[in-house]
C-alpha cells in the first residue's frame, strides 16, 4: 500500500506517560496559591419566573464574603451563534438552576453557606416544559403561523437577538430556529409509492457524565488583564466569547488569555461557553484575585449543556421493490431555555434527517423550540442520534413490512458518491456499502441463534443501522499551527486543538513526523495557551483531525521548504535532490551527504569563513475549507453547501433478551467505519469502544427525568446510571474501511462522534427482532421491555 | 473545630490540622498538594477519588480527614515511589485511557486487585473495577491490559 513511516501505523500515546501517571493536570489540579477566592451560585429554584427582588445585604455581612454579584452589574447577553443568553438571569429565569447570582468569598463552605442568605423574590409563572406546550398553534394557516404562541414566549424578545445568517427565528412564537429542506417533489415522489408508511419516535434529553465536571478560574489583573483556566474544549471561541460578553467593560481579545490544561473528558459538554463566563464575570468585580467556579456533580447535570430531546414523525414511501421514493420527517425540538449552542444542533440534524440514503424527494422541518429546561446543546453527534433513532428504526420496519431483508433494503438506497444530497450538493465518495456488507459478514446477518431449550425465556436477535455525520461548523471555521524546533532537532508544535482523550495530539505528531521525519516521541504538542498558540475555531464536529491535521501538515511542509532552502543557499547544494530522512537532510544525487538537524535546526549551517547562514526554523500552517457556504433559500434549504463531508458506517448487533426481566445482555458487536485513511488504527478503535458504549448507555439505561415543575430529579451517578465495567458487550469488533478523503490530511477524516450514533437503533432493532415487539421511545429499558411483554400477553 | 491528625501519607509521617467537615480527598488535594486523586462526584459513585487506607481501596470524597488519625494512606504518587509500575506501561501499550481523568483511580483499584488475585479472571477484573467510572475509554482497553498483562506474569 502505502510506504509511510508514521501515518496508519498505531503509534503510542504521546500523552501516554503524564496521564498514566497522574502527572497530567485539570484546571481543579492547579495551585492558584493563597490569595484565591471561590464563588457559589445562587441558582433559580423555579423553571419560570419574573425576578422581583434580589436582597444581597445578609449574605454580605457573613465573615469571609468579599463580594455579592447580581446580574445587575451585568446585564450583557452573548452566545454562540445566537446572542439569547446572559451572563446572570435578568429580570426572568427560565429553567430550575439557573445562575441568579454569586457570592465570592475565601472559602468554599463560607461562599455556599453566603449563596443561601441571599434572598431573592420571585413571581413564578406557568412552565413550559414540553415542545407541544410551547409550541401552540400546530397549523398554519394564513393568519396564525405554525407556532404562533405570543402569550407563551419564553424569550419575548426574541426577534430582536442578533445571530448567524442561517438561523431562522419565528416572530410571536417560541421557534428560535425553524430549518427547511424541501427538494424535489415529495407530493410526485409519495404518488410514485406502492406504500407509505408512518410513524413517531421520541428520544429524551441526555448528560454527557465526563468525569471531570465544568472548573473554571478567572483572574482580573489590577492591570486590566483578564486570564482564564477553563476545562474546555473551545479555548479561542471562549475568548472570543468573553470578549464580546465583556466588551462593554473595555476588553478586547489581547486583553483575554484563555488557558486550557487537559480536558477530563468533553464530548461537546465543554464546547463553546457555558458557566466559564461566570468566572469571568466574577474576575473583573475582585480585580487582583483569582476567583474559582467549579461545578459539583448536580450542577454539571443541570447547568451545562444537555442533549436535547426530540420528537419525529416521519412518513416514507416505498415502491415493492424496496426503493424510497419520498421521505417527510418533522422534528420537533426540546431546546431548552437558551439555544445559543443547541439551535445549531438542529441546523445540523435538519440537513441531514434522510440519513445516508438516496432520497429524490424530501420534506424535512427542523424546528428548535424554547422550553423551560435547561439549555441544550452539543453532544458527540449533534444531532445525528438523536434523529436516527427514528429513522432507522423506521427503515426496519419497512423493510419487515415489505419482507425484504433489512440488510438488502439498505444496501439498495444507501447513498453513494456523487448522489445528490438534501440541501442539492453532492455526496463525497464513501465506503459505505463496503461497510454494511463488512458488518453484515461479521455478525452472521440472517443466522439467528438457536433458543436453548433449556432457557425458553431467551430470546434472541440482530439489529443493524447505517449511520453517518458531518461536521457541523460555521463555513470558516478554521484552525492553524505553529511548529518550532529545538536544538536537539526535536519539536514543539503549537496548536489551539483539544486532547480531550481522543488522541490528537499524538495524530498531529505523526503527521508532522511523517513530513519532517522526526519520530513522533521526539514531538511535544502543549495544551493550548490562547496567548502562545494559534487559532483553533473549537475541538467539535469530529473535525479537528481533517483540519487541524491540514494545518499541521502545512506547518510542517512549511519548515522543511526552509529546511531546503537553507541548505540550497547555504551549501549550494541541488534543491530537487534534497529530501528528509531519520532526523537528517539528504540528497538523492550525492549519498554521502547528511547534515543532521541538530547540527544546523536553530544554530546554522556554518561556512568556511566562521559566518553561519539560516537561523531557527518555525513553520506556520494554516487551514479553513474555502469551498463552503452556510447560505441557502430559506424556505427549501437549496443552494449552499454547508457541509464539508459525510463520515459514514454500519453497525450491528447481536443480543438476548430476557423475556421475564426484560433484561438486554449484548453478545457481540460489529461496527465498520469509513475513516477515510485511519492515521493511527489502535486510537480509531479507542474511539469505537468508548462511543459504542456511551451510545449503549443512551438506549439501555440512561434518561434525564423531569418533574412536573421542570426539576432534574437525576442530577447524581446513583439515579442517573452510566456504564460500568459490568454492563460492556462480550465483544466488540471494529472494521475500519478506507476510502481517503481527498482534502483530508493523508486522506484521513474524522469518526469521534460516529462511534456513539447507531448504537440505539440497532439495538432497537435487535429488541424487535427477538420479541416482535417496537419499542419507539428511548430509552428501552428493561422495565420498559417487562411492561410491553406484559402488554402483549 | 480543628482537629490536629498524624497519619503516615505515601511512607511519609505526616501532621496536619483538619476541620470536622474536611473529607479526605479534600484535604489531599487542598492541603497536601496530592492531585492524583480527583473530584468526579464527591458522594462515593464514581470512584475518582480512589486511594488505599491501611493498603484497602476506598473513595476518599467518602472519608473525613479526622477518621484517618494514626492510620496509612497511599495515593498513585505513593505507589510509584520506585518508578512507573510494569501495569502501568501495559496500560499506556494499550490505550486504557484517553481523557486520563479516572486513570489514577483506576490503577489504585488495579493494583489492590492485583494484589488480592494476581491472575483475575475476566469477571474478576469487572468486579474489581465495577466502582470506578470511566466515560471515555468503553472499560475494554483497561480490562484488556490486565489481562494481558497477568498473562504474562503468570
Ligand atoms: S469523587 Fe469520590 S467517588 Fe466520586
Ligand atoms: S479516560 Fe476519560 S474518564 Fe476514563
Amino acid at each position: 500500500m502505502n510506504d509511510f513511516k508514521y501515518i496508519g501505523k498505531s503509534i503510542g500515546r504521546i500523552d501516554g506517560k503524564e496521564k498514566i501517571t497522574g502527572a497530567a493536570k485539570y484546571v481543579d489540579d492547579i495551585d492558584f496559591g493563597a490569595g484565591l477566592l471561590y464563588a457559589a451560585i445562587v441558582e433559580s429554584p423555579h423553571a419560570h419566573a419574573n425576578i422581583k427582588k434580589i436582597s444581597t445585604k445578609k449574605a454580605e455581612k457573613i465573615e469571609g464574603v468579599i463580594k455579592v454579584v447580581t446580574g445587575a452589574q451585568f446585564p450583557f447577553r452573548f452566545g454562540l451563534y445566537m446572542h439569547d443568553r446572559y451572563i446572570f438571569a435578568q429580570e426572568k429565569v427560565r429553567f430550575v438552576g439557573e445562575q441568579v447570582a454569586a457570592v465570592i468569598a475565601r472559602d468554599p463552605k463560607t461562599a455556599l453557606n453566603a449563596a443561601k442568605m441571599v434572598e431573592v423574590e420571585y413571581e413564578v409563572l406557568d412552565p413550559i416544559l414540553t415542545v407541544y406546550d410551547a409550541l401552540g398553534n400546530m397549523k398554519d394557516d394564513s393568519n396564525k403561523k405554525f407556532g404562533h404562541n405570543p402569550k407563551k414566549m419564553i424569550h419575548p424578545k426574541l426577534s430582536e437577538y442578533t445571530h448567524v445568517p442561517w438561523f431562522f427565528p419565528q416572530d410571536n412564537s417560541n421557534i428560535a430556529h425553524f430549518r427547511k429542506i424541501r427538494k424535489g417533489d415529495l407530493d410526485g415522489g409519495f404518488a410514485q409509492a406502492d406504500h407509505i408508511f408512518e410513524d413517531e419516535y421520541t428520544v429524551p434529553r441526555y448528560a454527557h457524565c465526563a468525569i471531570e465536571t465544568h472548573a473554571s478560574v478567572g483572574l482580573c489583573d489590577h492591570s486590566g488583564r483578564l486570564t482564564m483556566w477553563t476545562a474546555s474544549q473551545s479555548p479561542h471561541t471562549q475568548r472570543h466569547l468573553f470578549a464580546e460578553a465583556l466588551a462593554p467593560l473595555g476588553f478586547s481579545h489581547k486583553d483575554i488569555r484563555v488557558i486550557t490544561p487537559y480536558v477530563g473528558g468533553g464530548f461537546g459538554g465543554k464546547a463553546g461557553v457555558s458557566m466559564e463566563i461566570l468566572a469571568a464575570a466574577l474576575a473583573t468585580t475582585v480585580r487582583g484575585h483569582a476567583v474559582k467556579v467549579l461545578w459539583n456533580r448536580s450542577q454539571e447535570f443541570y447547568n451545562t449543556y444537555q442533549r436535547q430531546g426530540v420528537h419525529a414523525k416521519l412518513k416514507i414511501g416505498v415502491k415493492n421493490d424496496g426503493t424510497i421514493t419520498a421521505l417527510e420527517q418533522l422534528l420537533y425540538w426540546d431546546a431548552g431555555a437558551y439555544v445559543e449552542y443547541g439551535a445549531n444542533v438542529v441546523n445540523a440534524a435538519g440537513l441531514s434527517a434522510t440519513g445516508p440514503y438516496r432520497i429524490d424527494n424530501v420534506k424535512i422541518d427542523s424546528v428548535c423550540v424554547y422550553t423551560n429546561l435547561p439549555p441544550g446543546g452539543p453532544y458527540r453527534g449533534f444531532g445525528y442520534s438523536e434523529f436516527l433513532f427514528g429513522l432507522e428504526s423506521h427503515i426496519n420496519e419497512i423493510a419487515k413490512k415489505l419482507k425484504i431483508d433489512a440488510v438488502e433494503f439498505r444496501l439498495k438506497n444507501a447513498i453513494r458518491g456523487g448522489d445528490k444530497l438534501a440541501y442539492g450538493a453532492a455526496m463525497n465518495p464513501n465506503g459505505l456499502e463496503d461497510c454494511i456488507k463488512k458488518v453484515a459478514k461479521e455478525i452472521d446477518w440472517g443466522k439467528k441463534r438457536p433458543i436453548d431449550p433449556s432457557l425458553p425465556h431467551l430470546a434472541y436477535g440482530k439489529g443493524f443501522s447505517l449511520f453517518w455525520k458531518a461536521p457541523a461548523m460555521p463555513p470558516n471555521a478554521s484552525s492553524s499551527c505553529f511548529l518550532k524546533f529545538n536544538e536537539d532537532g526535536s519539536l514543539n508544535i503549537l496548536l489551539s486543538g483539544m486532547e480531550i482523550g481522543q488522541g490528537y495530539f499524538t495524530v498531529m505528531a505523526q503527521i508532522a513526523a511523517e513530513v519532517l521525519s522526526v519520530p513522533p516521541h521526539k514531538i511535544r504538542c502543549e495544551t493550548p495557551d490562547t496567548d502562545r498558540n494559534p487559532y483553533e475555531w473549537q475541538t467539535v464536529a469530529s473535525h479537528i483531525t481533517w483540519s487541524c491535521g491540514n494545518a499541521v501538515k502545512k506547518a510542517a511542509e512549511d519548515a522543511r521548504e526552509q529546511i531546503f532552502d537553507l541548505v540550497e543557499r547555504a551549501l549550494e547544494m541541488k534543491r530537487e535532490d534534497l529530501y528528509l530522512d531519520s532526523e537528517a537532510v539528504k540528497s538523492k544525487s550525492d549519498i554521502s551527504f547528511c547534515l543532521n538537524f541538530k547540527d544546523f535546526i536553530i544554530n546554522g549551517i556554518s561556512k568556511k569563513d566562521g559566518s553561519f547562514r539560516g537561523g531557527p526554523i518555525l513553520g506556520r500552517g494554516m487551514f479553513m475549507p474555502e469551498f463552503t457556504s452556510a447560505l441557502s433559500d430559506p424556505e427549501t434549504g437549496q443552494g449552499g453547501k454547508p457541509n464539508v463531508h459525510y463520515t459514514v458506517g454500519a453497525a450491528a448487533v447481536d443480543l438476548q433478551v430476557d423475556k421475564e426481566t426484560g433484561k438486554i445482555k449484548i453478545h457481540k458487536i460489529a461496527f465498520a467505519v469509513d475513516a477515510g485513511v485511519a492515521l493511527n488504527p489502535d486510537l480509531v478503535k479507542g474511539q469505537i469502544t468508548g462511543g459504542l458504549l456511551q451510545g449503549l448507555a443512551t438506549v439501555l439505561y440512561e434518561d434525564m427525568r423531569f418533574d412536573d415543575k421542570g426539576k432534574l430529579l437525576n442530577a447524581n451517578f446513583t439515579d442517573y446510571k452510566i456504564p460500568t465495567t459490568l454492563d460492556i458487550p462480550e465483544e466488540i469488533v471494529s472494521i475500519i474501511v478506507e476510502t481517503p478523503q481527498m482534502d483530508g490530511p493523508y486522506g484521513a477524516r474524522g469518526v469521534g462522534e460516529h462511534t456513539m450514533i447507531p448504537a440505539a437503533p440497532m439495538v432497537g432493532n435487535a429488541v424487535e427482532d427477538a420479541i416482535g415487539i417496537r419499542i419507539k421511545s428511548m430509552p428501552i429499558t428493561a422495565e420498559k421491555i417487562a411492561l410491553a411483554m406484559l402488554k402483549e400477553k | 473545630m480543628k482537629n490536629k491528625i498524624s497519619f503516615i501519607l505515601n511512607g511519609e509521617k505526616r501532621q496536619l490540622e483538619v476541620g470536622p467537615q474536611d473529607t479526605l480527598l479534600e484535604v489531599l488535594r487542598t492541603k497536601l498538594g496530592i492531585t492524583s486523586p480527583k473530584v468526579g462526584c464527591d458522594r462515593g459513585d464514581c470512584g475518582a477519588c480512589t486511594i488505599l487506607l491501611n493498603g484497602d481501596t476506598v473513595k476518599s470524597c467518602l472519608i473525613l480527614a479526622n477518621e484517618i488519625d494514626g492510620q496509612e494512606v497511599t495515593t498513585l504518587e505513593g505507589l510509584m515511589e520506585h518508578g512507573i509500575l510494569p501495569i502501568q506501561e501495559k496500560m499506556v501499550e494499550k490505550n486504557s485511557f484517553q481523557c486520563g481523568y479516572c486513570t489514577p483511580g483506576f490503577l489504585v483499584s488495579t493494583h489492590a486487585l492485583l494484589k488480592k488475585t494476581p491472575c483475575p479472571t475476566k469477571e474478576e477484573i469487572k468486579e474489581g473495577l465495577a466502582g470506578n467510572l470511566c466515560r471515555c475509554t468503553g472499560y475494554t482497553p483497561i480490562i484488556d491490559a490486565i489481562i494481558d498483562f497477568t498473562k504474562k506474569n503468570s
